[in-house]
């Protein structure tokens, strides 16, 4: 398993870190945290599931595989911004496999006097940066991958767009500030599933085609499977993040993936589940990581 | 004020390598000395303000003291609410510096106008706003604040020469400066319009009344004690700004007052009206707008007279 893209160790100044024991597969997995996200949605009955669900793939493969997090605060970390802040409820989740968020504070999601909010919060371990207002996150990791590069570090930074915020104007004025000046540390992945708010993308206002419109602001764009955990991390693998134009994979996912009702449904950008709803999607997560499973025994 | 500005900081970036500069394409014949002395820590980000302030905040989190540059209106209020949700919001040290507080750029018209931003700004937690009077107080707030841990906002001027007299770049955060002493009246300024306050407090002398000037530099955090010292001795307080009359130094003023139950009688003196579609020198906006020395002068004597 590559847990690091090589490149970034083989071209930067920064010294590579000891060879580790191969820890064995991740506990963060797309369907693990789906899970997390249908059961802390319900115990706390908010919405923006869909959104999360549709991220948790590409949350699983950064935080699965790729991000380089020797300690929260370690200033030569990778960074990592949600800029597509509602979605956060996937990172929490991928912080809780981890182990580095405990069950009792995962817990207080969405709760009084709780760090955890529907948005994020730095002061959390593990958020980089506060997030919330669609169109901040590309400007902050675009200032972290300049800091990294001024200060000779091989860090990197990653940030998460939903494909609608790419509605904000402030998205391309980071766009074209990156491309300029060749911040190659610098990853966005845009979450394609074509759907916002109140419609489809395609019908409030498109960005079709997305990939040409950041090829033709200057970035080295791939278009992606935002599912397939294994492609996306061999894609950010083969990232040359030491030189040359930014980043970005336009990923393609599906709104609600994995909650057949939920897929490709406006609705569940915003509702709560009833009881019912939420004891079908457990069901149906339930039965996808049984047939992972299967299929990775059968693969043994 | 600009050009003490870039010097002091020029100065302070060759003592510590984190300073940063980062101009929205402005500064022509101003941002040289910095710009050439160290074009590795100089950035024109083009125009995109937004993005601007949102590297700035990237690079702070990275470590930097970033120090962002435009002319007031492009530096706060396009970019407002990514320094709410980015400095402001992280208590980093990203520093934005508007240039041409009120009608310095008269002629440019009113999308040039800096009439807002300290009201705008000192509403946000967390945040140092400095409103220097003069070059040699920009150098020396320049000096007292620049490493600050949170964010600042510096609203300056253009001029270089013109000088507050009494106030000798003196500067401290969270007070404010007397430049003039009487018990009569008090006129309480911030900015440039300042010289406009001390000439009226020198006429008013002339008749025989005696005005207390406070320059306040450092608008947030507030001086409130020693705006409550120079208040409780006067009858009637003026407050000169050449920014909107609500939220501003006038606003600050009346919160003290009222906060403090000072007897005194606040005579607010600012921009009352919108943009009427004229247009004109700064000292033509200051005699419309009744910021002149001679405007301000009648203002004090006409309060004095209504008591």
């Amino acid at each position: 398993m590559t847990t690091r893209g090589a490149t970034a160790y083989d071209h930067g100044r920064m010294p590579r870190p000891a060879e580790q024991p191969d820890p064995g597969p991740s506990p963060v997995t797309g369907n693990a945290i789906r899970r997390i996200v249908l059961e802390q949605s319900k115990r706390a009955n908010v919405g923006h599931i869909g959104s999360a669900l549709s991220v948790a793939d590409v949350v699983a493969t950064l935080h699965g595989r790729v991000l380089h997090i020797p300690r929260h605060d370690d200033p030569e970390r990778d960074r990592f911004v949600v800029s597509k802040g509602h979605a956060v409820l996937a990172v929490y989740a991928a912080l809780a496999l981890r182990g580095w968020l405990p069950a009792e504070q995962l817990d207080t999601y969405c709760g009084d006097g709780s760090s955890l909010g529907v948005h994020p919060e730095h002061v959390l371990p593990g958020i980089d940066f506060s997030t919330g207002s669609l169109g901040h996150g590309l400007s902050f990791g675009a200032g972290a991958a300049l800091a990294a590069r001024m200060q000779g570090s091989a860090r990197r930074a990653f940030v998460l767009l939903s494909d609608a915020e790419c509605n904000e104007g402030s998205v391309w004025e980071a766009a074209m500030f990156a491309a300029h000046h060749k911040l190659a540390s610098l990853v966005a992945i845009i979450d394609l599933n074509g759907q916002q708010a109140l419609g489809y993308t395609d019908d409030v206002l498109s960005l079709s085609p997305m990939a040409d419109r950041w090829r033709a602001f200057g970035w080295d764009v791939h278009e992606v499977d935002g599912h397939d955990v294994d492609g996306l991390a061999e894609t950010i693998a083969g990232l040359d993040t030491t030189s040359g134009p930014p980043h970005v994979l336009v990923a393609r996912t599906v709104f609600g993936k994995g909650v057949s009702y939920m897929e490709r449904q406006i609705k569940w950008h915003y509702s709560p589940m009833s009881d019912d709803e939420y004891r079908r999607a457990l069901a149906e997560i339930e039965e996808q990581e049984r047939s992972a499973c299967g299929a990775h025994s059968s693969a043994r | 004020m600009r050009g003490a500005f870039v010097r002091t900081l020029t100065e302070i970036a060759a003592e510590d390598a984190r300073v940063l500069l980062l101009t929205g394409d402005l500064g022509y014949m101003a941002l040289e000395p910095f710009s050439e002395r160290f074009p590795d820590r100089f950035l024109n980000v083009g125009v995109a303000e937004q993005n601007m302030v949102g590297t700035a905040t990237g690079l702070a989190e990275g470590g930097f003291i970033p120090f962002v540059y435009s002319i007031v209106t492009f530096a706060t209020l396009r970019p407002y609410e990514f320094i709410r949700n980015g400095p402001v919001w992280h208590g980093l040290p990203v520093r934005i510096v508007g240039v041409g507080g009120g009608f310095e750029y008269g002629q440019q018209g009113m999308s040039h106008h800096g009439l807002e931003d300290m009201g705008v700004m000192r509403v946000q937690p967390g945040i140092t706003v400095i409103a220097p009077a003069d070059h040699r107080q920009m150098a020396s707030a320049l000096r007292a604040t620049w490493d600050l841990p949170g964010p600042v906002y510096y609203r300056i001027g253009k001029d270089d020469r013109t000088e507050v007299p009494g106030l000798d770049g003196r500067f401290a955060l969270g007070r404010a400066e007397v430049v003039r002493s009487g018990d009569d009246v008090a006129l309480v300024t911030s900015g440039s319009v300042a010289v406009e306050a001390t000439a009226a407090a020198d006429a008013l002398a002339a008749r025989g009344v005696r005005a207390t000037v406070l320059v306040v530099a450092s608008v947030q955090p507030a001086p409130s004690e020693d705006l409550v010292t120079a208040l409780r001795r006067v009858p009637l307080v003026l407050t000169v700004e050449a920014h909107y009359l609500n939220g501003g130094l006038g606003s600050l003023v009346a919160e003290t007052i009222a906060e403090h139950g000072l007897g005194c009688r606040l005579v607010r003196r600012g921009v009352r009206s919108g943009p009427d579609g004229m247009s004109g020198s700064q000292r033509w906006f200051h005699e419309a707008h009744g910021l002149s020395a001679a405007a301000l002068e009648d203002a004090v004597l006409d309060a004095l007279a209504r008591r």
